[in-house]
């Protein structure tokens, strides 16, 4: 089994999440009529044996789609980011704050329904 | 050839020979040869499809200066890591002709090759469970009777009677509607194949050098002259690839890029032997399920289902497929609750993204490219070095792997059987 740490729900088994697919290519814009730009992005792979970074959908937990940096080769798991541009910011602007973020949060509304 | 004359054909005759004399005179089935400076062809990979091309090369087109280049031993791979069915129950141009005509080959090899590859028709059952699938395989059966091979259509009650121990309890949660059934589909034993190839391969002259790993590829003058290995360099002006689970990495070493493929790994299972059980290949695919099963010789049920489903390059199966694999078993076939599972393991399987396979000449000059065979490899092997040999030696594909290029996709001439768009998934 891997281990998934989402960001939003923790350390979870795989089997929660659907991989997605290869997540390091970008697709050409909607408006870009160039068939070869299509033909890369839709078909070729990099394929590598080692980090490779895909896209995991956590369909049974916070069904947010993650970027996971993963080596195809031992299994071990690098980084886990959420796939959208602006959750990621969210949580890479400080790398390290990045779990502790919405805890703290969470601890101080806490508090506060307390007080 | 010093090596073919050493070569004797096994018989019936021989083996009492052999017996009088205290089996003293058997041999080694093929030379382990060292590697010379220069070949007509070399063909990297060997598992079942680098050796058959080999023995085609060979045989048919008269290239007996061939070395087959093996990083680890022959048979090692993902040869020695299916579930050994062999099928041809295709309905897309492009697979319908090449399967069958592997098939037809299936039928005579073990008389061809002087080898018993114990290639059974047992048959290989489809089940189906719903309306859509029931269509879906009448479409499928249709179009295989059109193109002359063989397929029945079989309603609940045959099923029935031809596998009489599955589940067909009225409060079953998926009912069994019936089957399609492929009579001239079986299994055959996986060793023997490669055994049987490199056999006949080796007394043809074929060099076969195993613990051999291409590190590089020699390019001259924009054509191809040959590879570095780890036992030295190794020059010829053809070089087949056949390294199926590999192929990115050679294709990225040799210059061909990115390909249209992904490395998944896919596991299979084998139970402890048991007596007599089950005489077919039986194939479950209710809803989301994936499953098939076959017992071999030895009494082991041979099984499988689907990809782990994300890339790797691990040979090791991962635990969410064993529960879903044990799943459909016990759905389908309740019987084997208490039979213990004996061994699992993974091989790594070229993921194309239509599910067809490549086989093919490269944008590389005398480079050619055996690939991207997805679940179904096993059964492809003669089919797959026939037509390989044919593509080398004429630098030309035959009829019937031309449809089999890797630029189909560019050319929007995918051959996707299963229908569902560009996804490195199916089967």
């Amino acid at each position: 089994m891997l281990r998934i740490e989402c960001p939003f729900c923790g350390l979870r088994n795989h089997d929660e999440f659907t991989y997605l697919e290869d997540g390091s290519g970008e697709m050409p814009a909607l408006d870009n009529i160039d068939g070869e730009a299509w033909y890369e992005a839709v078909f070729l792979r990099d394929n590598p044996r080692g980090m490779h970074i895909e896209d995991w959908h956590h369909t049974q937990g916070c069904r947010m789609v993650l970027r996971v940096s993963r080596n195809t080769l031992t299994h071990q798991i690098l980084s886990v980011m959420p796939a959208h541009p602006d959750y990621k910011e969210m949580f890479s602007d400080s790398a390290k704050s990045a779990n502790s973020a919405p805890k703290s949060a969470k601890a101080k509304s806490a508090k506060d329904g307390r007080g | 050839m010093d090596g073919k004359a050493r070569v004797k054909r096994y018989s019936a005759l021989r083996i009492i020979k052999e017996g009088l004399s205290g089996h003293k005179g058997w041999q080694p089935a093929w030379r382990d040869a060292t590697p010379k400076p220069a070949y007509d062809v070399i063909v990297i990979g060997g598992g079942g499809h680098g050796l058959a091309t080999a023995y085609y090369l060979a045989s048919i087109h008269g290239i007996k200066n061939v070395a087959l280049l093996e990083k680890g031993w022959i048979g090692g791979g993902n040869s020695g890591r299916n579930t050994t069915i062999v099928r041809s129950n295709y309905s897309i141009e492009g697979n319908t002709a090449f399967y069958e005509h592997s098939l037809k080959l299936w039928e005579g090899l073990s008389q061809e090759l002087n080898y018993n590859v114990m290639f059974s028709q047992r048959g290989h059952l489809s089940l189906f469970f719903t309306p859509g699938q029931r269509d879906a395989l009448a479409r499928r059966y249709n179009i295989m009777r059109l193109n002359g091979i063989d397929g029945e259509f079989l309603n609940r009650d045959q099923v029935q009677k031809m596998v009489p121990h599955l589940n067909y309890s009225e409060d079953s949660r998926f009912p069994i509607m019936g089957g399609f059934l492929q009579p001239r589909a079986g299994t055959a034993r996986h060793d023997a194949v490669n055994w049987g190839y490199a056999r006949a391969a080796s007394a043809l002259g074929v060099d076969i050098i195993q613990n051999c790993e291409v590190t590089g590829f020699i390019h001259e003058g924009g054509k191809i002259q040959g590879v570095e290995t780890n036992r030295g360099e190794i020059r010829a002006e053809k070089i087949g690839m056949a390294v199926a689970g590999s192929t990115s990495l050679l294709a990225k070493m040799a210059g061909l890029g990115k390909l249209p493929i992904e490395s998944h790994k896919l596991q299979a299972f084998v139970s402890e032997p048991i007596k007599p059980f089950l005489d077919t290949v039986l194939v479950y695919s209710a809803y989301n399920g994936h499953f098939y099963i076959s017992q071999s010789d030895k009494g082991g049920m041979v099984f499988g289902g689907d990809l782990d489903g994300y890339n790797s390059y691990a040979q090791q199966g991962n635990l969410p497929i064993y529960t879903d694999v044990a799943g459909c078993a016990m759905n389908v076939m309740p019987a084997l609750g208490r039979v213990k599972i004996l061994r699992q393991w993974a091989g790594i399987m070229d993921m194309s993204m239509d599910g067809s396979p490549f086989i093919a000449k490269t944008d590389i000059d005398g480079l050619y490219l055996n690939a991207g065979w997805c679940y179904g490899g096993f059964k492809a092997i003669p089919g797959s070095g026939w037509c390989f040999a044919h593509t080398i030696a004429n630098d030309a594909p035959h009829e019937i792997n031309s449809p089999l290029t890797l630029d189909r996709f560019r050319q929007g001439r995918q051959i996707d059987e299963s229908g569902h768009g560009p996804f490195p998934k199916a089967h």
